[in-house]
Formats: C-alpha cells, structure tokens, sequence
C-alpha cells in the first residue's frame, strides 16, 4: 500500500476526488495504533492523517478545545494538564495491546473508534464529549457537524455517527470537544479476595451509593499479579477497585465512607494519587493483555450479566482470562490460542443477545474471516446500509473495515 | 410558516383511511376523525401555530403502531407523532394531511432493574413519572426539563431535552441506554439496550434529538442514578449581568461544575418573585442560582470557594439555603419563570440559543438594544453554566403584526447566538420555529448531508415532514454524486 502523509486539508479532497473518479479504496490512519481493529482493509492507497495537527482553540474557562485529526492524544493531555484539565472519558492507548508503541494514538483515531476508558461509567463516553466535527465525506464534499457549545440539538447529531465509524463514513480532519477539570484528588479502595459471584454485586452496591464511585473494576488474581503497582500485584489475591475523586476533603471523607460500607467484605487497602492513577491506567489500557498476541475481546453488556456470561465462555473454555470493568458492564476476555474462530462463536453465544463483543486484538487471518464487530440484526442492518450510501456511496472510505462489503450494499 | 402543501389525493380519500385504522386498532375511540375531538390535538407548546390534523390515531401496542406506519407507509400518507405535546418547537404541529399518532397510551413504567442501575419504560411515560418511581429507594432519572410534571421521556429522547442539572449530569443522550423503535416501513427495531455503547454505527445517538423524524420510540432504557446525600442551593445577586457572567466563567475555571448554574435577569427575578414570592433580592441586576450536591464536606469546601469568587466578581447579596423547603422555594421561581412571565403579558415567545458563555454580555447588549428596536419587552432566564440562553419575548397577539415582530426579533435573536459561535437551539429543538434558520448555521450541503440520514430511515418522507428542514430534498435527488478529476493528486506529497 501507498500511504500519503497529508499535511493540509486540501490534499485530502483531491485524494477523495481522485478515487471517487477511479473508485479506489483508501486506508484512513490517524497514527495506525489501532489499524489492528476490524476487519483487514486492503486498498492501494491509504491516508496518513497524522501529520494534520495542532490545537486551533482551547478555552479551558469555556471548558473547550478544537484541534486537528492527527493531533496526538498524548499532546492533548499535557496541554490540558497545564490547566489542571483533562479528557474525562480517560482515552484509552491500546498501542502496546496492539503490538504498537505507547502514546501514538490521534484525537481523530480515539473519536472514530469512540474508545473510552474506566470512568466511562460515570463520565460518559469519548461519543459524549465530542461537540464538533469538520472533515470530507466520502463523496469527497467538505462538511461540518455540531459546534463548540455544550448544549445543541440544531439538527441531526451527525457527531454521534462519525463517533465509532472507524472512518468508514467520513474523514475527520478537525475535532472539537468537552473538556473538565481535573480532580483535586483521587483515591482508589481495594478489596482483596473478593471472589467473581460476589464482584458485580459488591461494584453494584457501591455505585447505587452516595459516595459518585468514578469507576469499578474487578480482577483475577493472575491478572491482578501482571500490575507492577505493589498494592495491586503483592497479595496475590483478586481485587475489587472503586475509584474516589474530588476536593481534598471529599475524596478523604468518601474513601473513608465506602471503607466502612465495605467492612467485612475482605481486606482493605487504598490506592493515592500517582498510583490510583497509574492503575486506572492499567486497567483502561487492558495492560494485563499486553505483550500476547491471543484473541482478545471486549464485552460490552448489561453489569448483572457479567458473571454468568464468564461462566458460560470458562465452561468451554477453561484457560480465557478476563476482568471486569465499568462496574461489570465490560468484560475482557482473553482467549487461548487454538480456537478456529479465536472464540467468536463461544463469546457471542454466551453474551445471548445482551450486549455486544468486539474483537480488539486478533490476527490478520482471523479478522478476515470472522465478524471482529457485532454482527446486527438485517432491519438494522439495511440501515446502517444507506448510511453508509448516504455517507461514501461508493464505498471508498475504508472498505469493509467494519462489515464486508456484502452487508453494506443500500439494496439488501 | 409555511407548511407543505396538503396532498389534495389524500384528503380525498379520508374516510377510506379513517376506515383503514379503524381496522388496525382495536379499540374504537382510537381512531379520531371529529373534527371537535381533534382539536386537542391542534398545537404543541408552541400555541402561536395551530392546525388539526387529518385523523388522529392512539393506539395501544407496539404491534399497532408498526401495522399504522405499514398502511400510511402503503397509503402514501405522512405521520406526526405526538407525546405529551409541550415541544416548545412545534415538533409535534400536526399536518393537514397527516396523521397525528398520540403515544398517551404508553403510560406503563415496564421494569424497575436496580441490579443493572436502569429503568424500562412506555414513550409516554412522564419524565418525572420515572424518578417518582424510584424515588424511594433513593434513586431519580438526572435530565429534569421543567416540564417534567408533562412531558414524555419519549419526547424527551425525540428532543434530546434538558434540564437545570445537565451542567453536571448530561442531556438526556447521555442517561439514554436503548430504545426500541418502529421504522416507517412498521419494521420494529432495539437500539443498545441496558449496556453501554452502540456496536456498529451509532443509531441510538442519532434517533436521540431527531424530533420525531426518524422513527416512531415505543420503549426507551435510561439509567437512573442514586439521589445525592445533601443538596444545597445559593442564591448570588450582582449589579450587573456582566459581572454575573463573569462569576460563572471563574467559577468553572477553577474547576467546579456545580449541579445547577442559573441565571435571572432583572425583568425575570421580578415575573418569578411576584408570581410565587420565592424570596428574590429585587434590587440586583443579575441573580445566579447556584446548585451542589455530594457529601457535606464537599459542598462547604465550595462554598466558600464560590464566596470568595462572588465577592471578587462585585455580588451584593448571597444566600446559601438553610433548609430543604428553603432550597425548594428558591428554585420555585426559576421554575416557574414561564408562567409567571405568561402572567405579566398576554403572550410570550420563548427562545432558546446556546452561546459560548463569554459572549454573554455582548449578546444581552444586543439583545436590549434589538428589544428597543422591535418595541417588544424581553426577560433572560439562562442555564448559564452552560451557556443555553432561554429569553422569553413578550407580546401580544391580538395586536395585528405583533406576533410578527415576535417572530423577526427571535430571529434576530437565534442569528446573534450563531454569529458569536453558537447555536440556533440547545434543547427545544428545531420543529417549524427555526427550521427556515437552520441556514444561518449549515451549508447548503451540510444540511444536504443531514437529509441523506433522513433518507437512511425514511426514503419516502412520511415521518414528520415539513419540520427541520427548510427545503425538503427528494432522497434519490440527495443520492446523486458528482465526479471531478480522476489525476492521483500531490506527486510530491510523501508516500511510502
Ligand atoms: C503513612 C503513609 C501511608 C501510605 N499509604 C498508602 C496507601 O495506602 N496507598 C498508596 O497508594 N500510597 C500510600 N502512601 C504513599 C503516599 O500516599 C504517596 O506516595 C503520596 O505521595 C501520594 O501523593 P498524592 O499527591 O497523591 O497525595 P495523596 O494521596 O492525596 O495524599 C496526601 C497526603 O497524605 C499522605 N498520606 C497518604 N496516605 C496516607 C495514609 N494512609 N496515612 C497517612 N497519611 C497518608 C501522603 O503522604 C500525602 O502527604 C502512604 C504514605 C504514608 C506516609
Ligand atoms: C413550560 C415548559 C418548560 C419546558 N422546559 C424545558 C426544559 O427545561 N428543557 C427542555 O429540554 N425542554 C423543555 N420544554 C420543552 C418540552 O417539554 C420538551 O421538548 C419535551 O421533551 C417534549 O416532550 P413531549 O412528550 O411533550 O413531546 P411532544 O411535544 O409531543 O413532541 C416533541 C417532538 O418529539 C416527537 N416525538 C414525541 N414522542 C415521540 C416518540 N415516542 N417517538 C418519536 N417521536 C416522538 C414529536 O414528533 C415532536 O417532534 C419545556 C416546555 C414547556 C411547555
């Protein structure tokens, strides 16, 4: 593949004008850190975006910042740092899962894949941060979504498809988003030795508490013990982590208020801020997948589900490893080697029709064969269809990155 | 305002159609055609229009509903869905040859899951219905419109509505977990569910704000969360709105999102204090509503944070509430600042722009200036943090031209949010009131593109038209694509 690096918008449209002419496909990358999600996309010619940077307006008072596609995530986040803000969602950088380099990842990759970390739960998702999109549409006209203010619904939301298309729609080339403070202060609560049945039930009671818990999660033992945070890895035990934030005071008065909401459910411990950070990081980034090149899935589904669906996938196939996020409500899973389908068949029957499994990290061959993303009922289906008609109707932008071609004809 | 044209051939052939529904919908009084009976139905929160529909139709299940939207699919006839009808928009304005489709039988709460924090509902269930509902186990559903004692959570997803404490706690797109919704071809579909995320492309988030124009919502997931341990709430007052604004800028610059920021102009504070006595200092310029909630600890420790940036900012009063009636009654006025301005003058026209806040004193500058032009009063109520401008216009419609005047002022009004970097609507939508202003923000082709999404769910136009957008394309028209040159461009540009 041919890959042009664009520097200037321009380039883009004539890039867009001369494959429309000649209906070639082109490969949409940010920094390619998550080229390994989806569905292989063999074309000629692809688009390096990340070369298309800079911050064009951050007003930190207005809680908003705009820059350019390719603008690293890891730029952003030390500006935003500078003035004691952050991207809330806590973007996660599945570099290293993927077999890349750390702190690679573009602002337009993070928004096109809608990838959010652990305070998802409560800070919403990266889709719900994003206000504003300028960028081309695969029929190569210039288009823009949105605006810079927090709360607008003039017209269709079209923000909410270009989030989580995999720029299979369209090219963003500048992104406007929701910006906060950064907390005063965050704390993290352990308990060890919790046992699976018990984790979702436990996460549950402390999120329908007074106490904003910011994110849940819980882990394995063995997955607990590949943490280099001493806490997390030296008991050699699973541990349950609720995450505290706010002022000085109030992240002291809820830590000590759930410690004792949690009396008698285990051992204690509690996470300060570098290391709460640092495990959050962990955790969102599924750094205890790293370095393996297994099937590795993400579930999304409904949190009570969690532990019968684990069950189900364990029953077969007893050597996956997993832990719980969001409180439950995501659920990686990591299969053995072996598998034909690299588990496909055994997570999605296990998930029932409750939520869906996307499969981040699998080899080239397996993700061209089976369906990396939720396959969709065909009503829905024939919709997603004429988006995508609507959006690229010839196709261009990213061929069959997330469905093969067949699926996305407008006429099935 | 313009509407479409009534298509003559339909009208012709009502008492076939009135008939035809007669057949789908089980119970008799379903099906509405008196002419009498239909003016319920005849406006929306936006009184100003008014039109009654062709028929109406309430029918009772989802298998009804699809098998209406079938038929008028096959008819050829167009479709109004209706909730509770406090759009403020005209969203729900019927069409002289449309059929209006009234979800007020879908009044059932269907499941209260407190394992997986969520609430199944009917459409026209009402906002407030579903915290009440949970209320008392120490749990409420966050986005809270003022209307939430009317309006259907339904009608909330179709307008993406908000409320005082989405400054913290989102629009309803942000608590929204899955619908399950009928398509005009009456295919019956689940978007998300009580998981998060969609898997594919987002149709959850686009049918959230879609005004009725997408699908037909006949069951809708949200997430409820736990009641906050305490609550209090501080009435700031200033000598000027300049002053005011700045306060909420510091205040969020140093890194606190209250649970609610609002703010009152004079002519506002004094319509709300006179109609509910809410205890309103009258001599300021600006009052600013400041909610918090959390732990006590918390709350002190902004408080005296937010005192501090008051009194640098020049405030003149401040009142932290004592008690829970206190914090009640000065929320009171805010709420009820609709009707006590409706009390003061024969009609009000209530606008609804979102601007970046620190153009807030340029805007209410203008404002007064164009309200000097026009001859017509206006009063300024503001979800100020923000930045969701809500002035309410007052006139008087038996005056010939007034209501005219109303118009061209709210116009002037929406433009000025756009030119300063806003937006035409924050929360109410764009209905028939601002669908001939949606060029002021979108290009040509923007809105073109917007159309084509349209398209995707409804090919022939039948759900709601003539709402939204200013011209309506043909879908095969939007379709059309135009090649330019087939050169590979930029040799120079590196490849590797
Ligand atoms: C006695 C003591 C206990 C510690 N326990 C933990 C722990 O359980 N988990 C952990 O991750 N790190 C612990 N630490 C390490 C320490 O909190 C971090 O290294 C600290 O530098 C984090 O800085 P911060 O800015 O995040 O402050 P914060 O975490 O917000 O802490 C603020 C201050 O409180 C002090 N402090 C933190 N924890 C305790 C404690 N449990 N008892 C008394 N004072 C404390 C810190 O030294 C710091 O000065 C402890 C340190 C001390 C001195
Ligand atoms: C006094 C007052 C105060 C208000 N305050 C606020 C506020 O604070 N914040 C705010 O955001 N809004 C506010 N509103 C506006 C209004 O209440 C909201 O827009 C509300 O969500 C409309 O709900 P509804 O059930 O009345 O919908 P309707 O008015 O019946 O319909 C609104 C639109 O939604 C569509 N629709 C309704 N139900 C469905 C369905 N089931 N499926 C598909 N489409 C549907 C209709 O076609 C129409 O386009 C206020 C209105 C009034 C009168």
């Amino acid at each position: 593949m041919q890959i042009s690096k664009i520097t200037e918008e321009q380039q883009i449209a004539d890039m867009l004008d001369w494959a429309l002419a000649g209906k070639h496909g082109l490969t949409i990358q940010g920094a390619g850190s998550k080229a390994g999600i989806g569905r292989p996309v063999t074309t000629e010619q692809g688009l390096d975006l990340s070369g298309l940077t800079g911050v064009e307006m951050y007003e930190p008072a207005e809680l908003v910042m705009k820059a350019k596609a390719g603008t690293r995530v890891s730029e952003i986040q030390s500006l935003l740092r500078q003035s004691e803000q952050r991207l809330a969602f806590d973007p996660p950088d599945y570099g290293p899962l993927l077999g890349g380099a750390a702190e690679a990842g573009t602002l337009g990759g993070v928004f096109s894949c809608n990838l959010s970390g652990a305070a998802r739960i409560k800070a919403g998702s990266a889709r719900d941060h994003l206000l504003g999109v300028q960028g081309f549409t695969g029929r190569a006209q210039a288009f823009q979504t949105g605006s810079r203010v927090m709360k607008n619904v003039t017209g269709y939301d079209l923000c909410k498809l270009v989030a989580g298309s995999y720029g299979t729609l369209a090219i963003a080339t500048s992104l406007t988003f929701k910006v906060l403070p950064r907390p005063e202060k965050t704390r993290t609560v352990l308990l060890y030795d919790v046992p699976l049945e018990k984790a979702q039930p436990l996460m549950n009671r402390g999120l329908s508490s007074v106490h904003d818990i910011a994110a849940a999660a819980w882990l394995p033992a063995d997955i607990a013990a590949t943490c280099d945070i001493e806490y997390i890895r030296g008991p050699g035990k699973s541990v349950l982590a609720l995450k505290i934030e706010g002022p000085g005071p109030s992240a002291e008065f809820r830590c000590t208020a759930i410690r004792e909401m949690f009396e008698g459910e285990g051992a204690q411990e509690e996470l300060h801020g570098h290391n709460s950070e640092s495990f959050w990081r962990f955790v969102s980034n599924a750094s205890a997948f790293e370095g393996s090149e297994r099937p590795l899935w993400k579930l999304s589904l409904p949190p009570a589900n969690a532990v019968t669906v684990i069950a189900a996938i364990r029953d077969k196939a007893v050597e996956a490893d997993y832990f719980l996020d969001w409180g439950g409500g995501l659920v990686w899973v990591q299969m053995p080697d072996g598998l034909a389908d690299g588990g496909e068949g055994l997570v999605r029957g296990a998930l029932d029709g409750a939520g869906h499994a996307t499969l981040i990290r699998g080899s080239e061959a397996l993700r061209g064969k089976i369906a990396p993303f939720q396959p969709q009922p065909t009503a829905i289906q024939k919709i997603n269809a004429r988006i995508k008609d609507g959006f690229d109707p010839e196709n261009i932008l990213n061929p069959g990155r997330m469905y093969a071609g067949e699926e996305m004809k407008a006429s099935v | 305002m313009l509407m479409p044209k009534p298509n003559a051939d339909v009208l012709a052939k009502r008492d076939a159609l009135v008939e035809g529904l007669r057949r789908i919908i089980s119970d008799p009084e379903g099906v509405i055609d008196d002419k009498d009976d239909l003016r319920a139905f005849e406006c929306d929160g936006l009184s100003a229009y008014r039109q009654l529909p062709m028929i109406a139709v309430l029918p009772s299940t989802v298998r009804e509903i699809s098998d209406i939207l079938k038929y008028c699919q096959a008819e050829g006839v167009n479709v109004v869905p209706r909730g509770a009808g406090t759009s403020l928009s005209g969203g729900a304005l019927p069409l002289a040859d449309g059929v209006l489709l009234g979800l007020g039988k879908f009044n059932k709460i269907l499941e209260i899951d407190y394992d997986n924090r969520c609430i199944v509902a009917q459409p026209g269930v009402t906002n407030l219905a579903i915290t009440d509902a949970v209320k008392a186990d120490g749990f409420y559903y966050a986005p809270d419109p003022s209307s939430q004692i009317a309006c259907s959570i339904g009608g909330n997803v179709a307008e993406n509505s908000g409320g005082v404490h989405c400054l913290k706690y989102g629009l309803t797109t942000h608590n929204l977990l899955g619908i399950e919704m009928v398509t005009m071809d009456g295919e019956i579909v689940r978007l998300g569910g009580k998981h998060l995320d969609a898997e594919g492309y987002d149709l959850l988030g686009v049918m959230t704000g879609s005004e009725g124009l997408l699908g037909v919502i006949t069951e809708v997931t949200v997430r409820i969360l736990r009641s906050p341990e305490h609550i209090s709430a501080q009435l700031i007052g200033f000598p000027s709105s300049e002053q005011a604004g700045d306060c909420v800028g510091k205040i969020i610059g140093a890194g606190i999102i209250p649970a609610g920021m609002e703010m009152m102009d004079r002519y506002a504070i004094h319509a709300a204090e006179e109609f509910c006595h809410a205890g309103y200092p009258l001599d300021v310029e600006a009052l600013l509503i400041i909610e918090l909630d959390g732990p006590e600890v918390e709350i002190a420790h902004y408080q005296t944070q937010i005192d501090a940036i008051a009194k640098d900012c020049g405030a003149t009063v401040s009142r932290i509430s004592e008690t829970e009636e206190e914090r009640m009654t000065f929320w009171a006025g805010r709420k009820a600042a609709f009707p006590a301005v409706g009390r003061i003058s024969p009609d009000y026209m209530c606008m609804d722009g979102t601007i970046p806040r620190n153009q807030l004193p340029k805007v209410l500058k203008r404002m007064n200036e164009l309200s000097k032009q026009y001859g017509l009063r206006v009063a300024n109520v503001f979800h100020a943090g923000d930045g969701n401008l809500h002035p309410l216009i007052l006139f008087d419609a038996n005056n010939p031209g007034e209501l005219e005047k109303c118009e061209a002022f709210g116009a002037d009004i929406l433009k000025l949010c756009v030119e300063v970097g806003g937006v035409l609507t924050g929360e109410h939508g764009v209905g028939i009131e601002k669908r001939d202003l949606m060029g002021e923000m979108f290009s040509e082709e923007d809105l073109k593109q917007q159309q084509r999404l349209k398209c995707a769910f409804d090919p022939d136009g039948r759900l709601n038209p003539g709402k939204v957008f200013p011209v309506l394309h043909r879908c095969a028209e939007l379709g059309k694509m135009h090649v330019h040159n087939g050169e590979l461009p930029f040799p120079d540009i590196p490849r590797f």
